[in-house]
């Protein structure tokens, strides 16, 4: 646990931590509005907002590609409502016309440039590489205190930081609005709170969080840590503010665990490779949400004691 | 509103059609709740179709009329949780919007997920939010009044309960005691006695009585003839148009119900009816 | 273009014919088989038995490698796939089922833990000797580039197999899409003509794996099904209507694709369903887009124009700016709402069946028709015109309005 772990495992850690937060948050509400699926269509819609902003800005810039990622994610969410709406199609189908079109779109536009000589493919896109994404100027602990390797920390942590702070704040301020309108949307339109809008705000901030994380944990994973900690958490508690704390700790739980055993597992095996570790979070996660299927003591779904009925 | 001159010169001779179906020309003063040519359309079918309506202050107002007739839609749509085709609502004569605050809503108990992680002094204090607003603390006279809104309702014991845990009359009577801790003027509820028992529908028609001697104005969906004349004082007879409106004593009439349900009304439902007045 | 004509009348080499025969198959299966997932509000499952194919790819190549074979051997990759959705899918019944959890979070779960998995499993592939040109790679997304002979005859096969199931089994399983209750009653066994359902899907899923990849192979289940839903109102029709366009789908898309290299199959292939499927929303003749609109804009006007026209009647000002409008477009009013003649005969006309409607709830003890009251339909269209008469003749002086 000295300089080596802080310089190759630190940054990868708290990357996973943040980007399991973030999009832990907002899937708590998700689960409990039966949008569970939302974050499947907005991680498979992050590939094509990528290709197309590097095809419009020509660089491979995180910028542009984060800007291009939430672009996508907002517009496959407007286009669901239109598909809904205007071919009167229930929501699931109507995800899946939307986000299957703007994947192969997007994959037909990635093949069609020639981007091989960049680092933009799609097995990055869909999968990440939390392992890449190391402290270089570190040198231990010590230079957490230390300006200049401060300076170096890996741009995907900064960013990642700063997502999952705004998300944990937007969470906070609009708790009431999101409880009450998740809860009984047509008491909180009675209210006068707005909460069509609302829903749609919840979508965009969960998109923001998908495009934040994709690059750590890749696209797909995303979708892993929008369910499961949540899920999970719902199998322990029947109170929400406690289903968020327990959200926020399988989350963060999933993230070390998995980054440790795709790192280590493998050696303890005896194998040499490490293997995906975002890919071992979302496994984690998984294994997680089973035991809390199993044991979880609010998992049924008509409470323990109904007396005084 | 805009014209009053346009009537000028023009016969009256329309007026000898004109039946029950006649608007009241005035706009609706400080009625407590007034719609005015209110339409609402799922599809290509009107629910309600240019409905007039006016309910009183300091009264128990019944929406009545057959499954399908736009009893809910009629609520819905004056509260604005569904858009209106056409026409107008006011509350104390105000646009709904800048009366928001005098309003409370009871929604129907199958409305809501009651699955959701929660408990019952949650639920009551949700009706408090306007008042706090976002970030705002709910004081303890606030959590005093929630409480004693529970205990109006006669589930003081039960403020810590999971939601999910409760009978379907223990449920409304959750619902009736967040719609007291919102301090209203004006009390919509959308079948507030649907499945409940029958020490439910008690309690909360106890309530409804101490809101209307407070001069409040209380305005319910109800399915139950036989109970209109011992509950309600004013009644809205709909189907899908106004069919008649007015006090229970002179609108309550078997004409106005054979007009409004049609033949669907049964013979047994008359005779109950005839029963519920007779025992008076 | 040319390449374009050649590979879609099967001229541009067997291996190109085979697969472009095979991809027409398997779209008319895929159409056909997501539509009873689509009918029965159950469409993304499929995203989830799709996702849930890649461990089983993954372990099923680790296995016949440590088992001394070839690992890249379809019918073994195909096998293990099969198997891992399967588990998926039980998953996501347990869960569903025995939590407290909603179907759409555990489709969501398994989704995206089966995938991480997967991916786990790949990255192990990776670090094998035998893995590094496994070209495992090419199931997320497909490729038939450098598809083997057999490769496309596995493909032609199972999606003729998966035709033949679809068109045996369809009266029950259309049956239990649209009204499970009703076919239990009727004898079926509902459960196990589910489990057909997702067994059909997950064939169709797993024979698509190679040609369009886990994750387009959805499209090819839902965007078919949605797309003929706006064609007819009828169960029967949808099911072959979904079918053919998954089948033009899959044969145009395979042949555009072989017809010019950097065109990859899967993509292509879904976006001539997603083709079809906009044009579909926009101009189905009923349900489409364009349909909807200016059918709302005749109905708003007619509630308008009524509306109006009963305000008229009863001599109360016009409130609503549309409805004044409308009227002196129509020559109804003039501009100032001052009702014209031909207004006021209208206006007379409207207040007239009004009280006959009155008078018909009265008498009439039918409420199959005084039922179709809603304010807009024409009186004459419910009652005959002796009927009407009759009304007529009941009305009397007006009755008050009771106690206002």
């Amino acid at each position: 646990m000295g300089a080596e772990f802080v310089q190759f495992s630190l940054t990868p850690i708290l990357i996973g931590i943040f980007s399991a937060i973030a999009c832990a948050l907002p899937g708590n509400f998700l689960i409990l509005r039966r949008q569970a699926l939302i974050g499947d269509a907005i991680s498979h819609v992050v590939l094509p907002g990528i290709v197309v902003a590097f095809l419009v800005t020509g660089v491979v810039a995180a910028v542009p590609m984060l800007l291009g990622a939430a672009g996508a994610a907002i517009l496959a969410v407007i286009l669901i409502e239109a598909v809904k709406r205007l071919g009167n199609i229930e929501p699931g189908a109507a995800m899946g016309v939307v986000f299957t079109t703007m994947f192969a779109a997007g994959v037909l536009i990635l093949e069609q440039t020639d981007t091989s000589n960049v680092h933009l493919d799609v097995e990055h896109a869909l999968m990440g590489n939390l392992e890449s994404l190391i402290w270089f100027r570190a040198e231990g602990w010590h230079s957490l205190l230390d300006p200049v390797a401060l300076a170096s920390l890996p741009d995907e942590l900064i960013r990642i930081a700063l997502v999952c702070a705004l998300v944990a704040a937007l969470t906070r301020i609009f708790w009431r609005w999101l409880k009450i309108a998740t809860f009984d949307e047509g008491f909180a339109q009675a209210l006068g709170i707005p909460a069509r809008a609302l829903g749609f705000g919840l979508v965009v901030m969960a998109a923001v969080a998908a495009v934040a994380a994709f690059d750590a944990v890749g696209s797909i994973i995303v979708i892993a840590m929008f369910i499961c900690p949540p899920a999970a958490a719902r199998l322990m508690t029947n109170q929400l503010e406690h289903q968020i704390g327990w959200s926020v700790a399988f989350a963060t739980l999933s993230a070390i665990l998995g980054y440790v055993f795709a790192g280590y597992g493998p050696l303890w095996l005896g194998a040499q490779n490490a293997v995906s570790a975002a890919g071992m979070i979302a496994a984690v996660s998984g294994v997680i949400l089973g035991l809390a299927c199993l044991f979880g003591p609010h998992r049924n779904r008509i409470g323990a004691a109904r007396d005084a009925a | 509103m805009i014209q009053s001159h346009l009537t000028r010169g023009w016969p009256p001779a329309i007026a000898a059609t004109q039946g029950r179906t006649e608007r009241p020309a005035e706009l609706p003063g400080d009625a407590p709740l007034a719609v005015r040519g209110l339409t609402v359309s799922y599809g290509e079918k009107p629910a309600v179709f240019s409905l007039d309506a006016t309910f009183p202050a300091a009264s128990m107002s019944a929406i009545i009329g057959p499954n399908g007739a736009g009893k809910s839609t009629l609520l819905k749509a004056a509260i604005g949780v569904i858009p209106r085709l056409s026409g107008e609502v006011y509350v104390f004569a105000q646009p709904l919007e800048k009366a928001r605050a005098r309003i409370a809503y009871v929604p129907q108990r199958a409305s809501v997920d009651w699955d959701f992680p929660t408990t019952v002094m949650d639920v009551v204090q949700m009706g408090l939010y306007r008042k706090v607003g976002l970030l705002g603390r709910l004081s303890g006279a606030m959590n005093a009044r929630a409480q004693d809104c529970l205990d109006r309702v006669g589930m003081a014991d039960f403020a810590h309960r999971q939601i999910g845990q409760l009978s379907g009359g223990q449920q409304q009577r959750v619902f009736l005691a967040r719609a007291l801790a919102q301090d209203a003027h004006l009390f919509l509820l959308d079948e507030p006695f649907a499945g409940v028992d029958a020490a439910t529908e008690r309690a909360i028609i106890d309530v409804l009585k101490i809101l209307k001697a407070e001069g409040k104005a209380v305005v319910a969906v109800h399915h139950d003839l036989s109970t209109v004349r011992d509950y309600f004082d004013h009644v809205f007879l709909i189907n899908v148009r106004r069919i008649a409106e007015g006090p229970v004593a002179t609108t309550f009439t078997t004409e106005n119900l054979q007009a409004t349900y049609g033949g669907r009304l049964a013979a047994t439902h008359l005779d109950e009816l005839s029963m519920a007045s007779g025992a008076r | 273009m040319n390449a374009f004509l050649q590979a879609l009348f099967l001229q541009a080499g067997y291996n190109a014919a085979l697969v472009a025969i095979g991809a027409g198959l398997l779209g008319f299966a895929a159409g056909s088989s997501g539509t009873f997932m689509f009918l029965r509000k159950r469409a993304l499952f499929s995203d989830a038995v799709a996702h849930a194919t890649l461990p089983g790819v993954g372990i099923a190549f680790i296995l016949m490698v440590s088992l001394g074979g070839d690992g890249r051997s379809l019918p073994g990759l195909l096998a293990g796939s099969a198997l891992s959705a399967w588990i998926g899918l039980l998953l996501i019944e347990w869960i569903s089922r025995r939590t407290r959890l909603a179907e759409d979070a555990a489709i969501g779960a398994v989704l995206g833990v089966f995938f991480g998995i997967g991916i786990v499993l790949l990255t192990v592939v990776q670090s094998m000797s035998a893995g590094r040109q496994a070209g495992l790679e090419g199931f997320l997304l497909g490729s038939t580039a450098g598809m083997l002979f057999q490769d496309a005859v596995v493909i032609a096969i199972g999606g003729s197999l998966a035709v033949l199931v679809t068109w045996l089994m369809r009266r029950p399983m259309t049956l239990v899409a649209f009204d499970s209750d009703y076919a239990a009653a009727m004898g079926y066994n509902v459960r196990r003509i589910d489990l057909l359902m997702m067994s059909l899907v997950m064939a169709v899923t797993v024979i698509g794996l190679k040609l369009v990849g886990l994750i387009l192979i959805v499209a090819m289940l839902i965007i078919p099904a949605v797309t003929a839903r706006f064609w007819t109102e009828r169960s029967s029709r949808v099911i072959w209507i979904a079918g053919a366009v998954g089948a033009a789908a899959g044969y145009l898309g395979a042949a555009l694709s072989a017809s010019a290299p950097a065109l990859p199959t899967g993509p292509i292939i879904v976006l001539v369903a997603a083709g079809i499927f906009v044009v579909s929303l926009l101009f189905a003749p009923v349900r489409g887009v364009l349909a909807a609109v200016i059918r709302h804009r005749r109905f708003q006007a007619r509630v308008h124009r009524r509306q109006g026209l009963l305000a008229l009647a009863a001599q109360h000002p016009i409130r609503e700016a549309y409805t004044l409008r409308l009227l002196a477009r129509e020559g109804l009013a003039r501009p100032d709402g001052v009702p014209t003649e031909t207004g006021r005969a209208q206006a007379a006309k409207i207040a007239r069946d009004e009280r006959r409607w009155d008078v018909a709830r009265e008498i009439h003890q039918d409420a199959g028709l005084t039922g179709r009251y809603d304010g807009l339909t024409p009186i004459e269209e419910v009652f005959t015109a002796d009927e009407i008469a009759e009304f007529d003749r009941r009305l009397g002086p007006p009755v008050a309005l009771g106690g206002a």
